[in-house]
């Protein structure tokens, strides 16, 4: 099979697979509860109240025509309208993604540096004492609900040291402006790359020391699968006799390890952070909350307590488009890496 | 080897003595500890009214926010309530929870993943989509949907908590099946005119059950952390269940105040749950199917 064939096969299997996801989120929202606006208002609000505020969200009409009107919406990028005050939810996603994509890419970072880093040291030192206790602190760090991590984080590195910020992404009234031209604005959202943009060293450093802890938290709740895959894979290949040449040539032990074994373990841990990609989000939404960090997670919780459901299906649905979507890049980028796999 | 031989042999590996674990080396060890810390947490549970010093859901029976001390050795949270004594009763939720979540699972999971992948074909394909898109799904966020939309109750949870994890069952349940199926005992048993039922639960299933086994303590891990994040979003048991995951939640607000004894040691008690059944898990795993590893 050719590289384009395989994409276009990965494609169409995708399709069915939004469409189930769509019609599942929708049957839990809109047809499960019976009536989501009567739930919003925990019925106790008059029918003529009621009636106006269904037809305003658009939830008079018959379930196929609002299955319908959904799935056209979605096509057009409208994630519906928000129980609390009709504006689209389409323009909350889409401010608060920044926040979460920001803590994402950090999160990912350090979950595969100390994953790998962990996992290499772990099979270097097979069955010794250090090896033992890297293992133990993998399985453990499944173990640990990621809020509580952060809590223990916070309660250690910004109450009791002060080494770092906790709570929001920079001081009040600080955010990066992004790049400005005259009279272009540009900016990303993420704040980071923002206030480079803005050129602005003092809001750059402020922004990655508010950044560390929740994607610290985050990462290292996430790093066990690292740890294992890396340690299972440096122990097969540091066997090979590619890697005793290497040794036999006199090359650093180091140089042995980081750049010739540990390339074996490129594609199994690439294809992991694709896997690993929806348990971020999941425990992105419970780090945005212990830190307050105001991303989709966080727009999810507060939509929540307000009983909004229209808006909690249209977050949903986005993280479950995003998912598919990632997971089929990461397929796409595989196969492109590693011509076996299309056959 | 005979396959009734085969199938005692697995069975007794099911459940093997203690000492036998014990020379398996690490993954019994695991085996071994993880038992017996979710035992001691299940015995703290199910005693806890007779061990509690004060009645959890009392308020003011001590000072507010007191460190720990020799009357309230593990402190005392911003209602006056006793830590040790929520300490000793929390679980209760998270293991009703878990426990259905696993029921549920196993019920549903089993025959649907035993018959889709038996039957093969257009059920088999049809049945892994749903399951695949399922699994692909970020679990806390289904399970955040469903248990919005049920509302807050152990049943409810529990239930948007195994719609996630059916599909971890029905997985590898069908990665067996279709090895399983293709073996020569299985085809004799056709030959000799078995219907499908009786080859799938008396020849196939006591093949395919160490890996359940493996799969539902895994389950009962996840459950217990999916249980306490959905408490941690908002989505748990009114205030007048013990819970850890409740206490974990408003700790997060204590945290300024200096008060870590409210929030550690509910928090020490969902790890070492989840970290009990987390090793079972592993060293369940390990032994039955060495080469298929989360």
């Amino acid at each position: 099979m050719s590289l384009r064939s395989y994409v276009i096969a990965r494609l169409v299997l995708t399709i069915p697979m939004i469409m189930l996801l769509l019609t599942f989120v929708f049957l839990i929202v809109r047809v499960l509860p019976g009536d989501p606006a009567s739930l919003h208002f925990e019925k106790q609000a008059d029918p003529q109240t009621l009636l106006e505020f269904k037809r305003q969200l658009g939830l008079d009409k018959p379930i196929e025509i609002q299955y319908f009107d959904y799935l056209v919406g979605l096509l057009r990028g409208d994630f519906g309208k928000s129980m609390q005050d009709f504006s689209p939810v389409s323009q909350q996603i889409f401010s608060a993604f920044p926040a979460t994509l920001e803590l994402a890419i950090c999160s990912t970072i350090i979950m595969v540096l100390l994953g790998v880093v962990l996992g290499v040291q772990s099979s270097r030192s097979y069955n010794s004492v250090e090896d033992h206790s890297i293992r133990v602190f993998g399985i453990a760090s499944y173990a640990i609900p990621v809020f509580f991590l952060g809590e223990v984080m916070i309660m250690i590195f910004a109450i009791y040291l002060h080494w770092l910020p906790a709570g929001d992404r920079i001081h009040a009234g600080m955010a990066p402006t992004g790049l400005t031209l005259g009279s272009l604005h540009w900016s990303t959202g993420l704040y980071t790359i923002d206030s480079i943009l803005e050129g602005n060293p003092s809001k750059f450093i402020m922004s990655l020391r508010y950044l560390l802890l929740p994607s610290l938290a985050l990462g290292t709740a996430l790093c066990g699968i690292f740890i294992r895959l890396t340690r299972g894979n440096m122990l097969e290949t540091l066997q090979l006799d590619f890697v005793t040449a290497a040794r036999a040539r006199g090359l650093k032990e180091r140089t042995v390890v980081y750049g010739y074994a540990l390339r074996n373990a490129f594609l199994p841990i690439m294809t992991m952070m694709g896997l690993q990609f929806a348990a971020l989000l999941a425990g992105a939404i419970l780090t945005e909350t212990t830190f307050s960090w105001p991303g989709l997670g966080r727009y999810l919780v507060d939509r929540i307590s307000f009983r909004d459901y229209t808006a909690i299906q249209g977050v949903v649905v986005f993280f479950g488009i995003l998912v598919a979507m990632v997971s089929l890049a990461v397929d796409i980028i595989y196969a492109y890496l590693d011509p076996r796999i299309r056959f | 080897m005979s396959n009734e031989r085969r199938q005692g042999r697995i069975l007794v590996r099911l459940f093997p003595s203690l000492t036998g674990l014990a020379r398996r080396g690490l993954a019994g060890w695991a085996i071994l500890i993880g038992g017996a810390i979710v035992a001691i947490m299940a015995i703290i549970t199910v005693f806890s009214p007779w061990i509690s010093p004060y009645n959890p859901i009392a308020i003011n029976v001590g000072p507010i926010l007191s460190p720990p001390s020799s009357e309230f050795p593990l402190g005392t949270n911003h209602l006056g309530q006793d830590m040790l004594s929520r300490v000793y009763s929390g679980g209760s939720i998270m293991f009703q929870v878990a426990i259905l979540s696993v029921i549920v699972c196993l019920v549903v999971g089993v025959p649907v993943g035993l018959f889709a992948s038996y039957a093969g074909g257009y059920t088999d394909k049809v049945a892994s989509l749903v399951m695949d898109s399922i699994y692909a799904f970020p679990g806390l966020v289904l399970a955040i949907a469903i248990a919005a939309m049920l509302g807050p109750g152990v049943v409810n949870m529990a239930l948007s908590i195994a719609v996630v994890y059916v599909p971890s069952y029905f997985r590898i349940i069908r990665s067996q099946v279709l090895s399983i199926k293709e073996l020569p005992y299985v085809e004799a048993a056709h030959m000799m005119g078995a219907r499908a039922r009786a080859t799938l639960f008396s020849y196939i299933l006591p093949n395919v059950i160490p890996s359940i086994v493996a799969v539902a303590t895994i389950n009962f891990a996840d459950a217990i952390l999916t249980a306490a994040g959905l408490t941690f979003v908002g989505l748990g048991l009114p205030v007048s269940t013990p819970d850890w995951g409740w206490d974990l939640t408003y700790g997060r607000r204590l945290l300024t105040s200096g008060a870590w004894w409210v929030i550690a040691f509910p928090g020490l008690m969902v790890v070492l749950l989840a970290l009990g059944f987390t090793l079972m898990g592993e060293g369940l795993s390990e032994l039955f199917n060495p080469r298929l590893r989360r």
